[in-house]
């Protein structure tokens, strides 16, 4: 398959650029956070992706989507990293979306696809309980009852946590002695008694919530995937919701660079545009050549996943896109905020929120150095 | 010259017209049945020319690819060539490379001054000189840099003066890849010495075996010399050998760098080929290299840190790659057909990859990577130490990296120059 977008993918792009503009500018963001509203995104907007067809772009049929692939999906969250939008793309679709098409059984797929894909329901995933990026490290534990499990534990920086209806745990089972092994994964209700989420608002005016599991009783039915199939199902899960932050990481990066290309134009100092000075036309130029490769390296992992390349070729491509758009949004936020000087520094000009959301953007799912890292052990060296 | 030079490129070559699939598995068949094995993998380079003597096996395989077309598999097949669209030259080289078969053809003939003939050139020299480059028979090497004449090009003074039916050729020229063994160079000359300096300018294809031609190998760094210095006293070129328009040649000359360009970054051109690449060369990578040089038990490597550098060089390569094959399907949907702009982009981003990874090879090999000469290293070591000096002229040569910026931000981004 191919490395650039056909005829409807381009239409998709261009609608879906149209879209965010005038629906979800940056204006949105600035005043969901002057607000201080709950959710951090904003349902009218949701409600008009959903409307749109966007929230099940990539399922089949039959589960509510639009079998359009993942590299629409991408294509529509590239745009909205244009415009910083804060969404439940990443959270609900690309990931908790991932996880109940990757192992649901029949009656989960049934029941969660289309009503997530229809507006109904929300879904968050927690398993991160360390400082950093540790999905393989889970200690929160479901002990086996004679009718399903208990859980008991606490997660963080679950992403739309307090939003969500539905959250998907990373537990450990412990049966009589507790053992080393048996990470599973729960569809755990957000209402269920001893389930408490409390919001964390963080730099990039997004939520992320820190769920504490209190005794929390679970059916056996709740079970996403096999006992033990967690390690597995939350690595391809991850990837592909790697895949798609990566898309929406390469939108952010693009827009910042152009707007600091025009600024680059537009500014005169000693007499001259800024963009005259050759030291400056070099970052410029380095910028432009790591926003080509990111966008190689975006296109290429959305069309492994729709042509199904299978492990480990798609893990080390969304570790690939994750590593390089980590290391290129950074980049070329600094240097935005940089070549913009001192009204960068201001709250009230935008560049700012780029280099913020960046910040976010890398440290989740995995930073620029634990994907290279990844990426070594995948190739075995 | 051998004897099969004579093939004349046969109807069985018009492939362009199969699917891709159906064309892939005969390339596949054809190259399993007439690709030496002893070649595969080797990194053989043939660059056509009759002044240096070549492997009678590689002579075989040249041949054998010529009667397809393929020493020059995108050109039409009136001049050698197979007609081949950009999406089946690509096909012909994946299963070229996956198999390890070296390039039937390489240097500047096939890859930089073919290209500009068939996109500028006369009828006349398109006849003359494309069959004999698609023939081996011609190697063809670049006459630009001059002692006073480096990155600014433009400020080259060789002249070339009008004599009834030739032109008059004084002057010398620097950086000549193996000028000595060249038949023809594409030179840069002063047509108009009192016009602005890049108004002056105008390209000759002049033969290295005139009277009044000599050349001078230069050492480098690495202890090889593949370069020279040419000399010409009143060198006689016929004026129909001008190529492009009289006092235009910058214009032309800047195609020409663009082809090259292009060229050298693709990942078989020479950039993309060396040691520790995984093509061409010894055909290992850097993850094979660091198994070998500083594997504990299992298999990885002990230091966490030289690890990483390996990592990042190959994850820059598969992204570069990637982005060579993205502009590849972009110029054949908009049929553009031909390098533009992002050669630029191209050049910096693979020298400086290349760099790079050869800077990482040596430090893979620890003091083994420090060996000038003698039984102490393997001749591996010594080839692979050499190429980290030479590859140091990859970002300078061909327009250096700040050039190649400079060209981004101006034609590219449009910054104000």
């Amino acid at each position: 398959m191919s490395l650039i977008l056909d005829e409807e993918q381009q239409l998709l792009q261009t609608s879906a650029r149209g879209f965010f503009s005038a629906r979800a500018p940056i204006s949105q963001l600035r005043a969901l956070r002057d607000e201080n509203v709950t959710d951090c995104f904003d349902r009218a907007t949701w409600s008009q992706m959903v409307e749109l067809g966007w929230a099940g772009i990539p399922w089949p049929e039959r589960f509510g989507g639009l079998a359009f692939g993942f590299k629409g999906l991408g294509v529509i969250t590239e745009q909205s990293g244009r415009c910083l939008t804060a969404s439940p793309l990443i959270s609900s679709i690309w990931l908790c979306g991932a996880a109940i098409l990757l192992a649901g059984s029949e009656t989960q797929k049934l029941h969660y696809l289309p009503s997530i894909a229809n507006g109904r329901h929300l879904l968050a995933m927690a398993f991160e309980e360390r400082l950093r990026h540790a999905p393989g490290e889970i200690d929160l534990l479901a002990r086996r009852t004679s009718h399903g499990f208990v859980l008991s534990g606490g997660k963080r920086f679950v992403l739309d946590g307090i939003s969500a209806d539905t959250i998907i745990v990373a537990a450990r089972i412990c049966n009589s002695a507790c053992d080393t092994g048996g990470i599973s994964l729960f569809l755990v209700p957000r209402d269920t008694p001893g389930v408490t989420a409390v919001s964390t608002r963080i730099l990039d005016s997004r939520n992320v919530a820190s769920i504490d599991f209190i005794d929390v009783q679970v059916p056996d039915s709740a079970l996403l995937g096999a006992v033990g199939q967690g390690p597995e199902l939350l690595d391809a899960a991850l990837d592909i919701a790697r895949i798609g932050l990566a898309a929406e990481m390469l939108g952010s990066a693009q827009e910042c660079f152009e707007r600091t290309v025009q600024h680059l134009k537009d500014r005169r100092q000693f007499g001259v545009a800024l963009g005259s000075f050759q030291s400056l036309k070099h970052r410029a130029a380095q910028m432009f050549c790591q926003l080509e490769l990111s966008r190689s390296v975006v296109l290429e992992a959305l069309t492994a996943l729709d042509e199904d390349r299978g492990r480990p070729e798609i893990a080390k491509l969304a570790s690939l896109a994750k590593a390089r758009l980590g290391a290129t949004f950074h980049r070329v936020t600094r240097e935005a905020v940089q070549m913009h000087g001192g009204i960068a520094m201001t709250d009230e000009f935008d560049i700012g929120l780029f280099i913020k959301r960046a910040a976010v953007a890398d440290q989740t799912f995995g930073d620029v150095d634990y994907h290279v890292r990844r990426y070594a052990e995948l190739e075995g060296y | 010259m051998n004897e099969a030079k004579e093939f004349v490129p046969s109807e069985a070559s018009a492939e362009s017209p199969a699917s891709a699939e159906e064309f892939r598995s005969s390339v596949r068949r054809w190259l399993e049945e007439n690709c030496p094995q002893a070649l595969r993998g080797g990194g053989v380079m043939y660059h056509g020319g009759r002044k240096e003597s070549v492997d009678p096996l590689v002579l075989q395989w040249f041949d054998a690819c010529y009667s397809r077309g393929w020493t020059v598999p995108t050109w039409p097949r009136a001049y050698g060539g197979a007609g081949l669209d950009a999406e089946h030259a690509r096909i012909l080289r994946e299963e070229m490379d996956s198999i390890g078969a070296p390039l039937p053809l390489n240097g500047q003939g096939v890859t930089v001054i073919g290209p500009a003939i068939l996109e500028i050139g006369t009828p006349e020299q398109k006849l003359r000189h494309l069959p004999r480059i698609a023939r081996g028979e011609a190697r063809w090497c670049q006459g630009f840099s001059e002692p006073n004449a480096g990155s600014d090009l433009a400020a080259l003074t060789t002249s070339a003066r009008l004599d009834g039916d030739d032109y008059i050729v004084n002057g010398s020229k620097t950086w000549t890849t193996h000028g000595e063994l060249s038949d023809w160079m594409f030179c840069l000359v002063r047509t108009d010495a009192t016009a602005p300096k890049r108004n002056g300018i105008s390209v000759l294809l002049l033969s290295m075996d005139a009277a009044g031609v000599s050349t001078k190998p230069i050492v480098l760094i690495s202890g090889r010399s593949v370069f020279c210095e040419c000399f010409f006293t009143d060198v006689r070129v016929a004026a129909a050998d001008l190529l492009g328009r009289r006092n235009e040649g910058w214009t032309t000359a800047r195609r020409i760098l663009e082809h090259e360009r292009s060229s050298e970054s693709r990942p078989g051109g020479i950039i993309g080929s060396g040691p520790g690449s995984g093509s061409g060369g010894d055909g290992r990578t850097l993850s094979m290299l660091a198994r070998e040089y500083g594997a504990g038990p299992d298999g990885r490597m002990r230091d966490p840190l030289v690890r990483q550098r390996i990592a990042e060089v190959e994850m820059e390569q598969r992204a570069l790659a990637l982005t060579q094959r993205r502009a590849d399907e972009e110029r054949a949907r908009s049929g553009k057909g031909v390098p533009s702009e992002e050669t630029s982009m191209f050049k910096y981003l693979s020298t400086e990859l290349t760099s790079r990874r050869m800077e990482t090879y040596l430090n893979i090999m620890g003091f083994q990577g420090l060996g000038w000469e003698g039984d102490s290293y393997t001749p591996q070591e010594l080839q692979a130490t050499r190429y980290w000096l030479y590859s140091k002229a990859f970002t300078i040569a061909g327009g250096c990296s700040e050039v190649q910026l400079d060209i981004i931000a101006n034609r590219i981004l449009g910054l104000p120059k």
